[in-house]
């Protein structure tokens, strides 16, 4: 089924937030920022600004009633700077004027006096001096200690990854309306509606039942908007409870690109122990994230990260730490695979380093390595329906590896300018919300009288086709046409307490409370119609009543109406919560995933060596969905992940400078894909698996897995430079821009 | 008063003001099916298409809405997605996105749809690198672009009987615009509404205006050029090539006689920009922006162009393009003069020409170095040299001693060694977001040499000179 809003989409017709129809007097809203990273306030100025044209009000931390935190997993987080800034970007007010124009000249209005402090943007620096945003956390199996002795090769090493601008094309945004009795509407462009609601309450010091928030759509979200759309709606409602007006921020794309966090940046050390035969025996690790200058999502992106430190690869003897250091850089984020993918980057670094001084292939050191059914993670949980080998081996033999291998190594030996460069990309991806209370989810169901369906789920829609989904699930669950249903947005009133779109959970969790929900309901028709066919098994399906697999007369509409005239109900609320997972972090272990994704890709890459830039010739993968219930979207889900994850490995630079200004701040200077960017094929099949009960309908979780087949990026490229520059010590920097493809293209040893 | 039809209304705008078109569509008109996405000409979401009349023939641009001044489509036909919807059904390039999925979470398509039809009434040989190329303006942060270029693909097969002569009826016909585009041709014609401004300040396409001054603009004095007739016209004597001031990069790539004249003309054009910026940004905006790394600046200069510049009073006087840079964003120009003219000599059998560019992101960036050169040899000695660079000090560097160096020189790997230090010695690169000063020297060097491997690729190879 393709998805359900393409239509509306390319005519122009989806509704996002800045497109939602102002009403009369709404007021626009402008957030005033740091122009420092560190520094005491020591005095600000508003008078000019507020007497300026157009100027309704500048509300700063003073006129909150009732908290000045926003901070979700840590109460470390003011809306509005008060006394201190740390980072710039962030918020000391908010301007509101009748239009976006009059609050951007009153912005330049505004005297603010800072007294510097001390600016730290690297994470081993905040490390160094103990600016930690919590205690470090360390996962550890077996006993490295001990292993060292058994390993024939020993190697170590650092690498560092940088963060990641999400670049949804929408911005952030929200739009709050004031109803009766202090209660508030606010639309926002939020995948997380219960959290903006939470915060709403925090800082308006109002109950949640005050606020309802209304979700339509995204213009992307990738992670940019699980907690960094809050602050946004926030500001809005709060504006709106002052003035008693409608209030509306859509962003600009610069004030959105410095306000809001990113990818978290890594730095990590490495130590990996092989045996003779390329067991990896042994491997230590120790992560620095750059969290920025507040918790966000830090804490759990980090523990994301220790889960992932071993990707697809048995190690009996693991010793994993992570630490989250406080910097002065904007409060880094979720973004699709929310600390996995940089968790996976540091083993594959050890490999490819292990397998480049041995003087192996990569792919020997991985291949040998990949987990099996009953092998023990670092974290406590014993796999079982494993399909690393299964796609390893699905891949090298359906694009025939060996031949490519080959290939590219006559090709590099007859040229000189231009040389090609190989990696495979094995992955192993956790479903389920680390934090095992958020693993819930709840959906509503209302049949009219008419026959028409609604319905509502805690999921919020950005273009990943979760309604799409949800309708498939309506439509196959109680036998009726598309056209019958509706999937409503997402909103508070509906749904309460939900947990935000995220995690790659989204279709599986609210897809089965959905399922549950249409379950009760077909129970309940089917007993109507029972009552006119006793003792036949019936069935509904092609908008019929099948009485023993015979068409009866009964159509959905007589259906409904004899269940409404019967008084029987025709809503459902439905709750499912993720059986079987657990986890203990006192012991750190235990079974948090519901289930693990597995994938194999082939890259291959063409250095321009004269000039250090770079094409991707292809992408091979060869994909665990289980039962794919949509393989449209589900393809577009791994196209999608693998170029932004391609993205991250080569062409997407974020450059703070020393005093933590953000220098690629506009699309001018920060590079995404576009479409010559991206590899000339992308070729991808589907594994045949049995797929996972926990997996709505089988079909497992496809949001975040695909993008770390993008790591294979970088060492493709790294394969290609060594092909040219053999002999040199080359460091682990993603991304490998241009620049740093020519750097390395010309180090001399 | 402006003037203009936006889908199939007449809009009379009395005052214009300094506003985008992309502010009118969205917040006078209503019309909320064109994106904001990063206003400044970087992702496309808010292409629309414009129509004018070309020596009475009606013909359309893709155009970044962001970027557009709005009294810049006086007398033209905007075309926005609500206006490319037909009623009852899906146009082709929609149904082709659709079809292939091409959407997710739907925030660029409405680019993505505007610049397709675009191509589709554009196209004159339609095929699969033109119709790619005519999306190259339009950022996807979804899909990784491969359903787009299956839809773009289909498109393009679809177009494959387009009737030449009659366009528009053709298009109209096969569903791929609405029928009112049938009438628009006409309609536009008996408009005679004259736009006349004398500001202080000259703006061309806007496409630097807005993107540096977006703000400040608001409340400038413009003086709108784009349209003055006299402005846009490419003409040719005898081996001369004079461009007027608002000629269009996309003027420019489909110039039969420069296509002819310089090899590898199209490739080079299509690392400048994307084709709805192409369509709109103005030649002397280039050049008078100042920016050390414009690459037509540095096209110019190693064509060792003449600009013209004149003034208020409609006096002349002619400078040589590289005495025009004084110091970064420092013009050799007096506060009322514009650049009317720019006139160079084209290649020929004995001078060849190259142009290099590398930045992060191979289309649509700025360059982290970019440089040209032209070289006249006679035999194996070069006669003349005109090399420029940029990225690699405050202005668009002419590069005086390299080529004085070269000149009189025999072809040789040793003088392209020894002329690449002398280069260097020119160069004055700082480190910031397109890279380190170590970078662009070594860039520098990298793409020197290029010239060379490119041009006389049978006596010189890459492996001699590293």
């Amino acid at each position: 089924m393709i998805n359900i809003d393409a239509h509306n989409h390319v005519k122009g017709k989806s509704i996002y937030l800045d497109d939602i129809q102002e009403l009369q007097g709404t007021l626009y809203a402008l957030p005033f920022d740091a122009t420092v990273a560190h520094a005491k306030i020591s005095a600000i100025d508003y008078t000019q600004a507020i007497h300026r044209t157009g100027i309704i009000r500048i509300i700063t931390a003073k006129d909150i009633p009732g908290e000045n935190q926003i901070g979700g997993i840590l109460p470390d987080e003011p809306l509005f700077a008060d006394g201190e800034v740390h980072f710039r970007g962030q918020v000391i007010a908010l301007i509101i004027g009748t239009s976006e124009h009059h609050c951007r000249q009153a912005a330049k209005l505004i005297k603010v006096t800072y007294e510097e402090l001390p600016i730290i943007t690297d994470a081993r620096e905040a490390h160094a001096q103990n600016k930690l945003i919590m205690p470090p956390r360390s996962f550890s199996l077996g006993n490295t200690t001990q292993a060292w002795e058994e390993c024939a090769h020993v190697f170590e090493g650092r690498t560092d990854v940088n963060g990641q601008e999400h670049l949804y094309i929408e911005t952030q945004g929200a739009y709050a309306r004031p109803k009766e009795d202090g209660s508030i509407i606010v639309s926002s462009s939020t995948q997380g509606p219960t959290a903006v609601q939470r915060m709403v309450a925090r800082v308006l010091g109002i109950a949640m039942h005050k606020i309802e928030i209304d979700t339509v759509r995204l213009g992307g979200g990738f992670g940019g908007k699980e907690d960094q759309a809050t602050p946004w709606a926030v500001m809005v409602a709060l504006a709106t409870q002052i003035l008693h007006k409608p209030v509306k921020m859509a962003m600009h794309r610069m004030d959105d690109m410095r306000m809001t966090g990113k990818r978290h940046p890594y730095s990590a050390d490495f130590k990996i122990g092989l045996s003779k035969d390329l067991k990896i025996l042994a491997y230590e690790v120790t992560h620095y994230q750059n969290a920025g200058a507040a918790a966000d999502l830090s804490p759990a992106v980090m523990e994301r990260t220790l889960f992932h430190s071993t990707n697809a690869y048995y190690i009996p003897n693991v010793f994993a730490k992570a630490f989250s250091c406080k910097t002065n850089l904007p409060p880094n984020t979720a973004f699709r695979g929310f600390g996995g993918p940089q968790g996976k980057f540091v083993i594959e670094a050890a490999i490819v380093k292990a397998a480049e001084a041995l003087g192996v292939s990569p792919a020997l050191i991985q291949k040998t390595n990949l987990v099996v059914d009953g092998n023990e993670l670092s974290y406590g949980q014993i796999l079982q329906q494993t399909q690393a080998h299964p796609t390893w081996n699905a891949c090298m033999d359906s694009f025939d590896y060996e031949a490519q291998k080959e290939r590219i190594k006559l090709f590099n030996e007859s040229n000189s300018r231009y040389k090609k460069g190989l990696a495979i990309q094995p992955i192993c991806f956790g479903i389920s919300f680390t934090n095992t209370m958020m693993n819930h989810a709840r959906a509503l169901v209302h049949i009219y009288h008419d026959g028409s369906v609604v319905v509502s789920t805690g999921a919020v829609e950005m273009g990943q086709g979760v309604n799409t989904k949800m309708l498939q699930i309506v439509t196959q669950t109680l036998g009726i046409k598309p056209s019958r249903v509706r999937i409503e947005s997402t909103n508070t009133l509906r749904v309460a307490n939900t947990s935000p779109t995220a995690a790659s959970a989204g279709a599986d969790l609210n897809g089965k409370a959905l399922q549950m929900a249409c379950v009760a309901l077909l129970e309940r028709l089917k007993a109507v119609a029972q009552k006119e066919y006793t003792d036949q098994i019936i069935e509904l399906k092609e908008e019929m009543v099948f009485a023993n697999e015979t068409k009866t007369e009964i159509t959905w509409q007589d259906l409904i109406m004899k269940a409404f005239v019967q008084r029987v109900a025709l809503s459902e609320n439905s709750h499912y919560a993720t059986p079987t997972i657990h986890y203990d972090k006192s012991k750190e272990k235990g079974h948090p995933f519901a289930y693990h994704v597995y994938g194999t890709s082939i890259h291959e890459v063409t250095v321009d060596c004269l000039k250090g830039t770079y094409n991707f010739d292809s992408v091979n993968i060869v994909h665990d969905f289980g039962k794919s219930m949509n393989p449209t979207i589900d393809n577009g889900q791994i196209e999608g992940g693998l170029v932004q994850g391609i993205g991250w490995m080569t062409l997407e630079e974020i450059i703070y400078n020393e005093q933590g200004r953000l220098v690629s701040n506009a699309l001018s200077t920060y590079k995404v894909p576009d479409i010559y960017s991206v590899p000339k094929e992308i070729n991808i099949k589907h594994l045949e698996t049995e797929g996972h009960e926990l997996a709505i309908n089988k079909s497992k979780a496809v949001g975040e897995p695909p993008l770390m087949y993008g790591l294979g990026a970088y060492f493709a490229i790294r394969d290609a430079v060594k092909a040219f520059n053999p002999n040199v010590e080359l460091a682990v920097n993603a991304p490998y821009t241009p620049e740093k493809v020519l750097m390395d293209l010309y180090r001399r040893r | 008063m402006i003037q203009f039809i936006l889908n199939q209304q007449v809009i009379h705008k009395q005052n214009p003001g300094n506003t985008t078109l992309l502010d009118f569509i969205r917040y006078d008109e209503n019309l909320r099916g064109t994106k904001i996405g990063c206003r400044e000409g970087d992702c496309g979401a808010c292409t629309v298409l414009i129509g004018s009349l070309k020596e009475g023939k009606l013909e359309y641009i893709s155009a970044t809405s962001c970027l557009t001044p709005l009294p810049n489509v006086h007398g033209k036909h905007v075309v926005t997605v609500e206006g490319l919807n037909l009623p009852g059904k899906l146009n082709q390039a929609q149904q082709a996105m659709v079809d292939c999925s091409g959407t997710q979470c739907g925030f660029c398509t409405p680019g993505f749809v505007n610049s397709m039809s675009g191509y589709a009434l554009t196209s004159k040989d339609p095929n699969l690198e033109g119709a790619i190329s005519a999306i190259d303006g339009n950022i996807c942060r979804c899909t990784g672009y491969k359903s787009i270029e299956r839809a773009t693909a289909k498109l393009t097969e679809q177009l494959q009987n387009k009737d030449q002569k009659h366009p528009i009826s053709w298009l109209v016909e096969n569903d791929f615009i609405p029928e009112y585009f049938l009438q628009i041709e006409d309609r536009l014609k008996d408009f005679n509404l004259k736009y006349n401004t004398e500001g202080e300040i000259p703006i061309g396409g806007g496409t630097d205006l807005y993107v540096q001054k977006h703000d400040e603009l608001h409340d400038m004095d413009l003086n709108y050029l784009f349209d003055k007739s006299l402005l846009n016209r490419i003409s040719f004597e005898g081996s001369w090539c004079t461009l007027k001031s608002a000629v269009t990069v996309s003027d420019l790539i489909t110039n039969d006689t420069l296509l002819e004249a310089i090899p590898n003309w199209y490739n080079y054009l299509k690392l400048v920009s994307s084709t709805p910026i192409r369509n709109i940004g103005t030649i002397a905006g280039n050049l008078a922006n100042g920016s050390p790394i414009g690459d037509f600046t540095i096209l110019l200069l190693s064509l060792n162009a003449k600009i013209k510049l004149t003034n208020k009073e409609n006096e002349s006087r002619q400078l040589p393009l590289k005495e025009f840079y004084l110091g970064y964003k420092v013009l050799n120009k007096t506060e009322d003069e514009i650049i009317t003219e720019i006139t160079f000599e084209l290649p020929n059998s004995e001078s060849q020409f190259n142009f290099e560019k590398v930045c992060k992101r191979q289309y649509l960036d700025i360059a982290s170095v970019n440089t040209a050169f032209t070289i006249k040899t006679k035999g194996n000695i070069i006669i003349e040299a005109h090399g420029a660079m940029g990225g690699v000090g405050p202005i668009p560097k002419y590069l005086s001693k390299t080529c004085e160096f070269l000149t009189n020189k025999t072809l040789s790997t040793e003088v392209i060694l020894e002329a690449e230090q002398v280069l260097q010695s020119e160069l004055a690169p700082i480190s910031d977001a397109r890279g380190t000063v170590e970078y662009k020297r070594l860039l520098a060097r990298q793409l020197f040499f290029a010239h060379f491997i490119m041009l006389f690729s049978d006596t010189i190879k890459m492996n001699d000179l590293i």
